[in-house]
């Protein structure tokens, strides 16, 4: 009778799932280098104990969890560890607000939308000394960072002037959720992307309404209005689905992550309907070519040796191998994998002066593996993984999705999947 | 702790019994200026003073059955909350009526409740599940009452500490094997040293016997009849928290029908059986029971029936029998305190039993009365107003969790109140955790071990909750008994002494081993069994259990 009613243990993420085995936090990024932290099992299930005894137990060390999630991917027993810790941080957070800075970091869309307008200026002014100087004993931005260059055009205004017309005529139809990064700072990774799916007969479509996915706010604490933009989101996702039946690809992990993952865990925002329509291109690309639906041809002399890394929630989602086999199907690509470790960068977490020097700490042995490796590149699919690689490797980093576009054979492609003009 | 001349001296009173009415009362005499020494076979808080809910009674439990138990219980509770803060959490409780009940009992409880002073509000449904969302939601009505929750590890050592602060002496594991009488007075007892086998005699003018249900075996020794009724109960502790304030039925006591947040778990209980005196010792928890105490618990908090317990244990109430109740439950829990004088015509001989842990102060005050009174000592008691050590009004406490301490400082001064400002927590390695479930630091175990009379591992559960968690002592055993081996220069102990105490874990575990308990134990006996060869280290078989 007892061993019958007791056969589902349910507790909130699986805390008491844990059995103290501690694989995750021989695998935290974090405890590896600061002994002020004390690893995601006692920040996570263990602490939640005391936390559920009073709140007053929550541990500030608990804000120098990435939310990396590599202890999720390690543990044996299923346990929600980085999810416990960030809900933890929500309790403890909801209802203060946020510092200017944070606020700034999490806004990358507001952000975004005001340098756009005056990008060679902002772009002169952030990479300044005095303005880096008082950005780090003002606001507490390291002044070892660079911000990422705004770009002069949106990728929106981009496609509605360039590419939007000629996309109703393909066979096929995405939507393309592009994420701030792509909009404000690195169009050509969008752009990369409409020639590459144009290339195999597909249409590329803009969503109804699209806002910055939030991980970055949820990570500086600004709950409500993550949660504000995640519904937005997720409405237009649904009329892409279910209206237009077309599922929506992405190019950033990151944002993948955040609104299949992260909104009904962290944001309780119900997705469950279209979580599987939301998909990172590379994947949904790998799988046409597996399935044979589409083929790509490329080009005779390209020669290139690039090294892969494994972003973190890549990792988590565990679809690496999809953008890794993808690479791999360029001849002239000698695809370096490397071992799995974390950038340290962690979206905003690197920006903030507190964090530096850890960041830096944390991504050293992935720097030492990327300049071992001998390579002119690397690719990942998380944008800020690319900052923190290329100030701290001096090699350019890239998407997948621009090596492809780069890689590949257009002329020869359109026609091996029998498009005309 | 015992001065040398153990032997020579005659002290004023010897206490029998190292719980928390030994301790009680232990401190009441050293307090009125007597010279004092107590003696415990086993370690401190063994018997029934830990092996209870951990429940600060309001009195409204007995407020219908028994108004004199009832009163007793609201004011020592209220004297608690006042003088032993670190070791109280006041929750407030809960006396809720489900579908099943009578909703008529809850005036007969109310009003019972009011007579013996107990605030008792009758509360909607509705509040009632905002205020404790664990509550079964079908409930149709619910009292609120001030019980609360105590640690009474916490509250004996603390009863010891202040005995001992003034002038007192205490010893464990010496067990009393006989009574020193000289014609029809008890001038002493004597011990068994169970730590190295030695038999020694002390002299005192007069003897109290405060073991509990094993009292009747001390005054046995001595030709003197006392009828205990051990009662036995069963409980079981879940792996965290579901609820943050005492549930209790409201109705007429029964099985498994009171919920107590403890620390970082909750526990359900009990069950009540009579048994023989005989069979005292004999503390496993059946499988009977198991199903009672979730079949019931569930009724409480629907959640326990998908939460993971993670040990069963049981105790013995030690009521003196007055009656044939086959239930032992309609029995008064009133304090019984027999001067043997008066009764078997034997001098100096004085037995404090029946109560219960929640007034274990009012029983050390009339033991100590009844000593006081043969000695001519007329000094008045003072223990319902002097907080315990670790109480102190000044210094940090349970309710000052400021940011500035980290994560273990803070758990240790929920456990330790003030007291916490003797732990070293000056650089790393004291700051270290040992027990990660519990946040037990290397200064907490350093601090125990030298100031709490610590022998082995299972006394330090007891004084910091090491071993306590989840894991039952997977991750920290070995790191206590390292550090525990360095104190004492002894590995070879220290390794006996880390498989008595998984062992000890592990019977705990043993009738609920199930789902992810069993999970955890056999990862357990992976790596101390397949991984370490403990078992083969140290063969535990014939060694008698002293825990």
């Amino acid at each position: 009778m007892a061993e019958r009613m007791q056969l589902c243990n349910i507790s909130e993420n699986n805390f008491e799932q844990c059995t103290k085995c501690s694989i995750c936090t021989t695998v935290c990024p974090v405890a590896a280098v600061t002994t002020d932290y004390p690893g995601p099992k006692q920040a996570g299930p263990d602490g939640e104990r005391y936390r559920l005894k009073d709140p007053a137990y929550f541990d500030k060390a608990l804000k120098l969890c990435l939310n990396c999630k590599r202890c999720e991917v390690a543990c044996p027993s299923g346990v929600h560890i980085a999810d416990i810790i960030q809900h933890a941080r929500m309790r403890a957070t909801m209802g203060k607000r946020a510092s200017l800075r944070d606020t700034m970091l999490a806004n990358t869309d507001l952000l975004g939308t005001m340098a756009n307008l005056v990008a060679p200026v902002a772009n002169a002014t952030l990479g300044l000394s005095p303005t880096k100087l008082v950005m780090h004993s003002v606001m507490a931005i390291d002044k070892h960072r660079t911000f990422p260059a705004y770009s002069r055009q949106k990728f929106t205004t981009w496609f509605k002037r360039h590419a939007a017309k000629e996309q109703d005529a393909f066979a096929h139809h995405v939507s393309y959720f592009h994420g701030c990064y792509v909009n404000y700072n690195f169009p050509k990774l969008g752009q990369d992307l409409v020639k590459l799916m144009n290339a195999v007969g597909y249409g590329v479509h803009l969503l109804d309404k699209e806002q910055c996915c939030g991980v970055a706010l949820i990570a500086n604490g600004l709950y409500k209005q993550a949660m504000r933009q995640g519904r937005t989101n997720i409405d237009s996702i649904r009329k892409s689905v279910n209206r237009d039946h077309r599922v929506v690809l992405t190019t950033s992990s990151s944002c993948t992550f955040n609104m299949r993952d992260e909104y009904p865990s962290m944001l309780g925002i119900e997705n469950e309907d279209v979580r599987n329509s939301i998909n990172l291109a590379t994947r949904f690309i790998y799988n046409l070519v597996d399935e044979e639906k589409i083929k790509l041809i490329f080009k005779q002399n390209y020669k290139r040796r690039i090294a892969y890394h494994t972003a973190c929630h890549m990792q988590r989602m565990g679809w690496q191998l999809y953008s890794i086999e993808l690479l791999r199907m360029i001849p002239g690509l000698d695809l370096v994998e490397l071992e799995q470790n974390c950038c340290g960068i962690s979206g905003t977490y690197g920006f903030k002066k507190e964090n530096y020097e850890r960041s830096q700490a944390i991504g050293a042995t992935l720097f030492k593996d990327i300049a071992d490796a001998k390579v002119e590149a690397v690719a990942t699919d998380c944008e800020t993984c690319k900052w923190q690689i290329e100030m701290s490797t001096s090699l350019p980093v890239e998407n997948p999705i621009s090596i492809l576009a780069d890689a590949l054979d257009i002329e020869a492609t359109r026609q091996a999947n029998l498009i005309s003009d | 702790m015992v001065t040398n001349d153990i032997y020579n001296k005659e002290y004023d009173v010897i206490i029998v019994g190292g719980g928390a009415t030994g301790a009680g009362t232990a401190r009441d005499c050293a307090l009125r200026g007597l010279s004092v020494l107590l003696v415990e076979r086993n370690d401190y808080s063994t018997g029934a003073t830990g092996r209870n809910h951990g429940l600060m009674h309001s009195g409204a439990r007995y407020a219908v059955t028994d108004g004199e138990s009832a009163s007793e219980c609201i004011s020592e509770n209220m004297i608690l909350r006042r003088i032993a803060r670190h070791c109280v959490e006041e929750t407030d409780g809960l006396f809720i009526t489900l579908p099943e009940d009578d909703l008529q009992y809850q005036q007969t409880f109310v009003e019972a409740c009011q007579r013996a002073g107990i605030s008792a509000d009758i509360i909607d449904p509705e509040e009632a599940r905002r205020i404790e969302p664990a509550v079964n939601p079908q409930l149709i009505g619910a009292v609120r009452v001030p019980d609360a929750a105590i640690d009474p590890f916490r509250l004996t050592v603390g009863n010891l500490l202040d005995a001992r602060l003034h002038g007192a002496e205490t010893l464990n594991y010496h067990e009393v094997e006989g009574l020193i009488i000289n014609q029809n007075r008890v001038e002493g007892v004597k011990l068994l040293n169970k730590l190295n086998g030695e038999r020694i005699e002390v002299r005192s003018r007069v003897v109290v016997n405060a073991a509990g249900i094993w009292g009747q075996r001390i005054a046995q020794t001595a030709g003197v009849n006392i009828s205990m009724f051990p009662a036995r109960g069963a409980l079981l502790i879940f792996g965290h928290r579901v609820n943050n304030m005492v549930i209790n039925r409201c109705r007429k006591p029964a099985n498994a029908d009171i919920l107590v947040p403890d620390d970082t778990v909750c526990v359900i209980g009990t069950t009540s059986d009579r048994i023989p005196i005989e069979t005292v010792d004999d503390m496993r928890v059946t499988r009977e029971e198991v199903d009672v105490l979730l079949k019931e618990g569930v009724k409480i908090a629907p959640s326990l029936a998908t939460t993971r317990i993670i040990r069963a244990y049981a105790g013995v109430r030690p009521l003196v029998a007055s009656d044939d109740d086959p239930s032992g439950r309609s029995i008064s829990r009133g304090i019984v305190c027999l001067d043997h004088a008066k009764r078997d015509g034997l001098e100096s001989f004085i037995t404090i039993t029946g109560g219960k842990m929640m007034t274990y102060r009012l029983m050390g005050e009339i033991a100590t009365n009844a000593v006081c009174a043969k000695l001519g000592n007329t000094a008045p008691c003072v223990t319902a107003n002097q907080p315990l050590p670790g109480s102190e009004e000044d210094g940090p406490n349970q309710g000052d969790l400021t940011k500035r301490y980290s994560f273990g400082q803070r758990a240790a001064i929920g456990r330790h109140g003030s007291l916490a400002a003797r732990i070293e927590k000056d650089n790393d390695i004291d700051n270290a955790l040992v027990c990660e479930c519990e946040g037990v630091t290397v200064g907490e175990i350093k601090y125990a071990v030298h100031q709490l009379h610590v022998h082995n591992l299972v006394n330090l559960r007891r004084r910091t909750r090491v071993g306590m968690g989840t894991c039952q002592g997977k991750l920290c055993s070995c790191r206590a008994a390292s550090l525990m081996g360095e104190f004492s220069h002894d590995v070879k102990r220290a390794q006996e002494d880390l498989a008595a105490f998984l062992d000890e874990r592990w019977k705990g575990m043993r009738p609920v081993a199930w789902g992810d308990t069993l999970r955890e134990a056999q990862l357990t006996a992976s790596i101390y069994e397949g991984l370490c060869g403990l078992d083969t280290a140290v063969n535990l078989q014939g060694k008698e259990d002293v825990q």
